[in-house]
C-alpha cells in the first residue's frame, strides 16, 4: 500500500464493489493518477460489499438494469470468480404464477435462458423444498454467485499493474473542497489530495460525502435482514460453497441461498427500517461492521415461519440454529434506480451509488465510459443522478418512497403502477378544475397530471368502448381513456400539459449555441417550431424536444416532464463559456393547455380576435396570441395527430385560461382528456416516439425514422455519426405493429402493456446485427384504428410492412403485423387532420 | 430423577472494538449495539437444556433487568429452556447485593409455587460488571452449597458431581441437591437457537415478578476506559519476500 499522494487526476472514494470496478475500468480506458481511498482496511473495509449474499438473478423487467446485470455477469465470469448454481423464483399464488409468466417475456426479451417449471422439477433441483405450498417456479440456470471481494481485488490489481492506481486504505475522507463550482480537493485524515475529479462510491454513506461538497445523492441507508442457519449436514455434504440453486420465495419476499454448510435466509418482508448516513457507526464502534447492525429480532420472527414452511426439514435439522443474523445496510432510492453520473451541483464530482453487486462491474464500465467518452454504451437514462427534481431530493420524499418501495423488492409491480406516498406535491394551476372533473392523476416528473377523467364515464357508452377482460391488463387503465380519445377525434379535447419542462435560451450566441445542441436547423424565422432530436456524441438519442424561436436571440425549449433534470443539465453543461448565451428554467412560470380535435379552431377562435385560419396560422408556427386578455404563446403542433394548439400562458393566468377555453368548448362538445390519450392512444396511433421508450442512446434518428430530409450546414453534437448513419440502410427500424388476435388459450382477450419480446412466426427471439433485441417499447390502444398498437425496433429484414410476427405475452404468443416502418403512424399518415 | 433447574442470566451489550460511553460516563452507549448474555451464561443455559434432556424435568431462565431483557429470556427458550421469568427493574444498573437479594426473593416465590430447584446455575461472572458474586450471594441467602468455576456437572442418584479446572487438572466436588453452581465457558458448546425454537420462544409467556429494591453496597462514580498500551503494527513484507524478516523475529523471541 502506497502513501497518499498530494495530487491526483481522479480520486475514487470507497473500495466496495463499485469503487473497485470503477478504478479497474478507468485504468482500462487509459486514465492515470487514480487514487482509491477507503476508511476501512482491505479487502473488506466494512461496507455493504463485505457481507452481501453475492448472488445475481439476471432477469429484470427493465432493460437498463438487465443490461448492466448481464454485462456484470460476463465480467465476473471473465475474472473467474463466478459459479452458476442457477436459481428458482417460486410461486405460492396464482398472481405470482402470472408474474412468472411475465418474467418469461422479459427473459426472452433480454436473451436470458429461463423456463417455467413444475413442482416436480423444483423438487428435483432442490429436494428440500416443500412443494406442497407451491404452484410452480421460474428457473434460470444462469443465476450466479460471485466473489465480490475477490472481484474488487482483481479490479484494483489491474489498475495497479497499469501503473494507474494508488490505493490508500484506512484513510477517511473528512471534507471535499470546491472552487468556482468545481471539485478541487479531497481532504482525508492522512492528508489532502488535489484533483480534477472525485467519484463518490460510498454506498450508504454517499449522501454524507456528497454533502461535504454541497451536493446531493438522494438515497437512504436501509436494512435488509439476513440470518445464517446451520450447521446443516445435507449442505455440508456437498462440500461446495453452493451446490443447490438459490430459491427466491417471491410471495414472502425472501430468499434461501446455500453458503457452505449453512443456509442464508434473507428478507425484504419486514417493515422498512431506514437509517441516516451520519448515524452509521464507525468501524470501531460497530459490533460486527458498520453495515452489519444487530438483527432486530422481532422484525425477522414472522419470516422464520415462512422459511420453515418452505424448507421444513432442512432448516429444522437437529442441531442447526441461527448462527448469526444482521440488519444489513444497503442503499434505497426514491425510484429504486441507481444514482450515477456527475452531480448537478458540483462539476467533476461524480456519484456511483445505490448499485448492487449484480450491477457493480457493469456500472464500473458505465462510469468509466461516461467520464471518458461523455456517454456510456448502455443508455443511463433511468440511473442518471440528474433525473431527480429538487423535491425528489428532500428527505421526506426519499423516506416516503423508499419505505413504499422496500416491500416491492420482490413485488409484482405493474408497468403503469403509481406511487401512493408523498403525492400532491406539485399541482398544475388547472388542478382545481381537473379535480372537479374527477381526474385520476398519474405522476409525471413529480407533477400530478390527469390520466383520465371519471366525469367522462358516460362517453364509454356513447362510443361503445369495451373494457379489458383481464384485471392485469385493466390495472391502472380505464376504458374512459379510449372514449376520451374518440371524443377528441370526433369533437375536441382539452389537455392539461403543465407538467412540460420549459427552458428559455437568450443571448447573442443563442442561435449558434442551439445549432450545436440539436439536429434541426434552428436558424429559422421567428415563430418557427422545430421538433428535433438531440444527439449524444455517438449519434444516439440524448433527448427529443421542441424548440421555438421567440426572437432573434431568444428561444424556448419544451421537453417532457420526466426529462426536466437530465435535459437541464445537458443543455446547461454545454452553454458557451464566453457567456454569449444563457439558459434559464421557466417550467414553473408557464402552464400549458392543449386543445385538439376537428373543432379546435372553432373553439379557440371564439375567444380570440387573432386570426387562427390555416393561412394566417399554419402548422409548425408559434404566435403570441391574446386570449380573453391573457397573453399566450400558441404552438400549432400536435402529439395526438389532430388540429389544434398547445397554449402556454403565464401560470397565474391559468384558471382564467382554463375557464375561458372550457366555456368556449362546451357548445362544441369539447371534453377534458388526460395523459392516457396524450401519452399513449393519440401518440401511438400517430407513431410518435417517446424519449426513454422508443428513443434512447443506443438508437439513432435514422433507425428511429426521425432523420430529417436535409442536414444543416452547422456543426452539432453527434453530427459525424448522424451523417454516417444516413449513408446506409439502417440495420433496425422503429415500427408500428398491430395485434391481430387477442384471444388467449383460456379464451379471454389479452392486451400487452409494453416490454414484451417480438418473435418470428416460429417463436424465435429477434435481435438485430448489433445484438439489440426487438421488444415492445410502447403498447396501447388505437381506438380510431380499432387495433391494439405496439411500437418496436425490428431488424430491417423483419420491418417490411405487412410482415407477420408474434408477440409473447404471459408466456403465450399472439399474432402481430407490421403496419408502418416510418415515422408516419397508422392513423392519418398524411397528417391531413393536423394540417387542416 | 427428573430435574428442576433454574438458570440466571444478565442482559449485557455486545460491544465492538471500541466501547463508547455515554456523555455522563455512567453507562455504555448502546445506540449501535445488540445485546446478549455472557458466554458463561450461554453455557449455563446449554447445560440446563442438556441436563433436563438427560434426566427429564424442567428448566427455567431468570433474569433481573429491564423489560427488553425478555429478548435474552426468549433466546434461552429458543435453545430449549421451558420457562422464562423476568424480574423487571427500571433501566438502572443494580449492584451485586441488590441483584442477589431480588433474585433470592424471586426464587423463593417461584419455589413456593412449584417446589425447590434442584440446581441453580449462574455464569461465572457477568460480561459487563464482572463482580463474581451474585451466585454466591444467592446461594448463601438460600442456604445452599455453591461452587464456582465449574467445567463439568454430572447428576448422580443422590447428588451432583462438579469439576472445577485448576492449573494441572480438575478439582472434583460432590454436592447434595439442591445446589448452586457458577459455570464457566468451555463446560459445553452451546447450541445455536433453532428456528423452530424461535417460534416457540416468540409465543412463550414470560412471567413477570416485580422486585423490591434493597439497599445495595456500591454506587457508581463513573466509567472510564483503562489505560491502553499503544500497539503498533509493522508490515514485514508480503508473500515470500517477508520470510527472512519473519524468521528473524522468530529467532528474536526464541521460537527458532
Ligand atoms: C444482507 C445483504 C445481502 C446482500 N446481498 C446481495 C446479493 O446477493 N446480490 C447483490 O447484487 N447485492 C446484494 N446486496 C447489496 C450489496 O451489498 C450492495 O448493493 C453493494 O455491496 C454496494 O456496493 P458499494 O461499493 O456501492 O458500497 P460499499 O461496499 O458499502 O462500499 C462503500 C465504501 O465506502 C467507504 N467509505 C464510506 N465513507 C467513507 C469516507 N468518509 N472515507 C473513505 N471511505 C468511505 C466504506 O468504508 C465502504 O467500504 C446485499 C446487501 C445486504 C445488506
Amino acid at each position: 500500500m502506497s502513501d497518499l499522494p498530494d495530487r491526483a487526476h481522479v480520486v475514487v472514494i470507497g473500495a466496495g464493489i463499485v469503487g473497485n470496478c470503477i478504478v479497474g475500468h478507468l485504468a482500462d480506458k487509459g486514465w492515470k493518477e487514480i487514487v482509491l481511498v477507503d476508511k476501512g482496511p482491505l479487502p473488506d473495509p466494512g461496507g455493504s460489499t463485505g457481507h452481501a449474499s453475492n448472488f445475481i438473478f439476471p432477469v429484470d423487467h427493465g432493460k437498463e438494469i438487465a443490461m448492466l446485470t448481464l454485462d456484470s455477469q460476463r465480467q465476473y465470469e471473465a475474472m473467474g470468480i463466478q459459479v452458476s448454481p442457477g436459481g428458482i423464483e417460486v410461486a405460492r399464488t396464482e398472481e405470482r404464477m402470472e408474474e412468472l409468466r411475465r418474467r418469461m417475456a422479459s427473459a426472452k426479451a433480454w436473451g436470458v435462458e429461463s423456463e417455467l417449471i413444475s413442482n416436480e422439477r423444483i423438487k428435483e433441483l432442490v429436494p428440500f423444498v416443500n412443494t406442497d405450498i407451491l404452484l410452480g417456479g421460474f428457473w434460470t440456470p444462469s443465476v450466479s454467485v460471485v466473489d465480490s471481494l475477490q472481484a474488487g481485488t482483481i479490479m484494483r490489481q489491474k489498475a495497479i499493474d497499469a501503473s494507474a492506481l494508488t490505493v490508500s486504505a484506512n484513510t477517511e475522507v473528512e471534507d471535499l473542497e470546491v472552487e468556482d463550482g468545481r471539485i478541487k480537493a479531497v481532504v482525508t485524515d492522512r492528508g489532502r489530495i488535489e484533483c480534477e475529479y472525485v467519484i463518490v462510491a460510498c454506498g450508504v454513506w454517499s449522501p454524507k460525502i456528497a454533502a461535504m461538497a454541497g451536493a446531493t445523492i438522494p438515497l437512504t441507508p436501509a436494512v435488509h435482514q439476513m440470518i445464517d442457519v446451520g450447521p446443516i449436514p445435507a449442505l455440508e455434504e456437498t462440500r461446495a460453497e453452493i451446490a443447490f440453486p438459490i430459491v427466491r420465495d417471491m410471495d414472502t419476499n425472501m430468499y434461501e441461498r446455500q453458503n457452505g454448510g449453512d443456509m442464508e435466509v434473507g428478507s425484504y418482508a419486514h417493515r422498512p427500517i431506514l437509517h441516516m448516513p451520519e448515524d452509521i457507526p464507525s468501524i470501531e464502534e460497530a459490533q460486527l461492521s458498520p453495515t452489519q447492525l444487530p438483527l432486530s429480532q422481532e422484525d425477522f420472527d414472522p419470516q422464520m415461519e415462512d422459511a420453515l414452511e418452505l424448507m421444513p426439514d432442512l432448516l429444522d435439522t437437529p442441531g442447526a440454529g441461527v448462527k448469526h443474523g444482521i440488519d444489513g445496510l444497503l442503499s434505497l432510492t426514491p425510484d429504486g434506480g441507481p444514482i450515477l453520473g456527475e452531480t448537478i451541483e458540483v462539476k467533476g464530482l461524480w456519484s456511483a451509488a445505490a448499485v448492487w453487486i449484480k450491477e457493480g462491474p457493469g456500472v464500473g464500465r458505465m462510469i468509466a465510459e461516461w467520464m471518458t467518452d461523455g456517454e456510456p454504451e448502455i443508455d443511463p437514462h433511468g440511473a442518471d443522478i440528474a433525473r431527480f427534481t429538487p423535491h425528489q431530493r428532500t428527505w421526506k420524499h426519499i423516506r416516503a418512497r423508499t419505505s413504499e418501495g422496500f416491500n416491492k423488492t420482490y413485488g409484482i409491480v405493474h408497468p403503469r403502477e403509481q406511487w401512493e406516498s408523498d403525492r400532491d406535491q406539485r399541482h398544475s394551476t388547472f388542478h382545481p378544475r381537473t379535480k372537479a372533473l374527477g381526474a385520476v392523476y398519474f405522476e409525471a416528473g413529480t407533477w400530478e397530471r390527469p390520466q383520465w377523467y371519471e366525469s367522462n364515464a358516460p362517453l364509454v357508452e356513447e362510443f361503445g368502448v369495451a373494457d379489458r377482460e383481464h384485471e392485469w391488463d385493466r390495472r391502472w387503465w380505464s376504458p374512459i381513456i379510449n372514449a376520451e380519445h374518440l371524443a377528441m377525434r370526433e369533437r375536441a379535447a382539452m389537455i392539461d400539459l403543465t407538467a412540460f419542462s420549459i427552458y428559455e435560451v437568450k443571448g447573442a450566441g443563442a442561435c449558434e449555441y442551439l445549432q450545436r445542441m440539436v439536429v434541426a436547423n434552428v436558424d429559422r424565422p421567428i415563430g418557427r417550431i422545430m421538433y428535433t432530436p438531440v444527439l449524444t456524441h455517438k449519434g444516439g438519442f440524448r433527448s427529443d424536444l421542441t424548440v421555438v424561436r421567440l426572437g432573434w436571440d431568444h428561444y424556448r425549449i419544451i421537453t417532457g416532464g420526466g426529462d426536466w433534470g437530465r435535459d437541464l443539465k445537458w443543455f446547461t453543461d454545454h452553454l458557451p463559456s464566453d457567456g454569449s448565451a444563457f439558459l434559464y428554467d421557466v417550467t414553473n412560470a408557464w402552464c400549458t393547455a392543449g386543445v385538439w380535435g376537428p373543432r379546435a379552431r372553432d373553439i379557440v377562435q371564439s375567444v380570440t380576435e387573432h386570426d387562427l385560419s390555416n393561412e394566417a396560422f399554419p402548422f409548425g408556427q408559434a404566435q403570441q396570441v391574446e386570449v380573453n386578455g391573457i397573453p399566450t404563446l400558441m404552438l400549432r403542433i400536435s402529439y395526438v395527430g389532430d388540429l389544434g394548439w398547445e397554449i402556454h400562458a403565464p401560470m397565474e393566468h391559468g384558471l382564467k385560461l382554463w375557464d375561458t377555453l372550457w366555456e368556449a368548448g362546451q357548445p362544441h362538445g369539447m371534453i377534458a382528456a388526460g395523459g392516457g390519450v396524450y401519452g399513449t392512444t393519440g401518440r401511438i396511433e400517430k407513431g410518435y416516439r417517446l424519449m426513454g421508450a422508443e428513443l434512447e442512446s443506443e438508437y439513432n434518428p435514422v433507425e428511429a425514422g426521425l432523420a430529417f430530409p436535409k442536414v444543416k450546414a452547422a456543426d452539432f453534437n453527434g453530427k459525424e455519426n448522424y451523417l454516417k448513419a444516413r449513408e446506409s440502410e439502417p440495420i433496425a427500424k422503429m415500427c408500428s405493429l398491430t395485434v391481430e388476435d387477442h384471444t388467449s388459450k383460456a379464451g379471454i382477450k389479452r392486451f400487452m402493456n409494453g416490454g414484451e419480446p417480438i418473435l418470428t412466426t416460429d417463436g424465435q427471439r429477434i435481435a438485430d446485427a448489433h445484438g439489440r433485441p426487438s421488444f415492445v417499447t410502447t403498447a396501447g390502444s388505437g381506438p380510431s384504428v380499432g387495433k391494439h398498437i405496439l411500437l418496436a425496433y425490428l431488424p430491417t429484414e423483419h420491418a417490411e410492412e405487412g410482415n407477420e410476427l408474434l408477440v409473447e405475452y404471459m408466456n403465450e404468443h399472439y399474432p402481430v403485423v407490421v403496419r408502418s416502418n416510418t415515422r408516419n403512424g397508422i392513423f392519418d399518415p398524411d397528417d391531413t387532420r393536423m394540417k387542416a | 430423577m427428573a430435574l428442576n433447574i433454574l438458570v440466571a442470566v444478565k442482559r449485557v451489550p455486545a460491544p465492538g472494538a471500541k466501547i463508547v460511553l455515554t456523555e455522563d460516563a455512567q453507562r455504555i452507549d448502546t445506540k449501535h449495539l445488540g445485546f446478549t448474555v455472557s458466554p458463561h451464561e450461554e453455557c449455563a443455559v446449554e447445560e440446563a437444556v442438556q441436563l433436563t434432556g438427560q434426566h427429564g424435568g424442567e428448566s427455567t431462565v431468570l433474569t433481573l433487568g429491564p423489560e427488553v431483557a425478555e429478548e435474552q429470556l426468549r433466546t434461552a427458550i429458543s435453545m430449549g429452556i421451558n420457562h422464562g421469568v423476568l424480574v423487571a427493574t427500571d433501566d438502572e444498573e443494580w449492584d451485586a447485593i441488590a441483584t442477589a437479594a431480588a433474585l433470592t426473593d424471586a426464587i423463593t416465590t417461584l419455589e413456593a409455587e412449584r417446589g425447590a430447584f434442584d440446581l441453580i446455575l449462574f455464569g461465572n461472572e457477568s460480561a459487563d460488571a464482572g463482580n463474581y458474586q451474585v451466585g454466591v450471594r444467592v446461594a448463601h441467602a438460600l442456604d445452599r452449597p455453591v461452587v464456582s468455576g465449574i467445567k463439568d456437572i454430572e447428576v448422580t442418584g443422590d447428588g451432583v458431581t462438579m469439576k472445577r479446572a485448576v492449573d494441572d487438572g480438575f478439582e472434583v466436588m460432590q454436592l447434595p441437591l439442591p445446589a448452586v453452581a457458577a459455570v464457566k465457558e468451555g463446560i459445553n458448546l452451546p447450541r445455536y437457537p433453532a428456528m423452530r425454537g424461535r417460534l416457540i420462544a416468540k409465543k412463550a409467556q414470560i412471567r413477570h415478578i416485580t422486585p423490591e429494591q434493597r439497599q445495595g453496597g456500591l454506587s457508581r462514580v463513573r466509567l472510564r476506559h483503562p489505560q491502553q498500551d499503544q500497539t503498533e503494527t509493522q508490515i514485514l513484507g508480503t508473500g515470500a519476500e517477508a520470510a527472512p524478516a519473519v524468521a528473524r523475529i522468530f529467532e528474536e523471541v526464541g521460537l527458532l
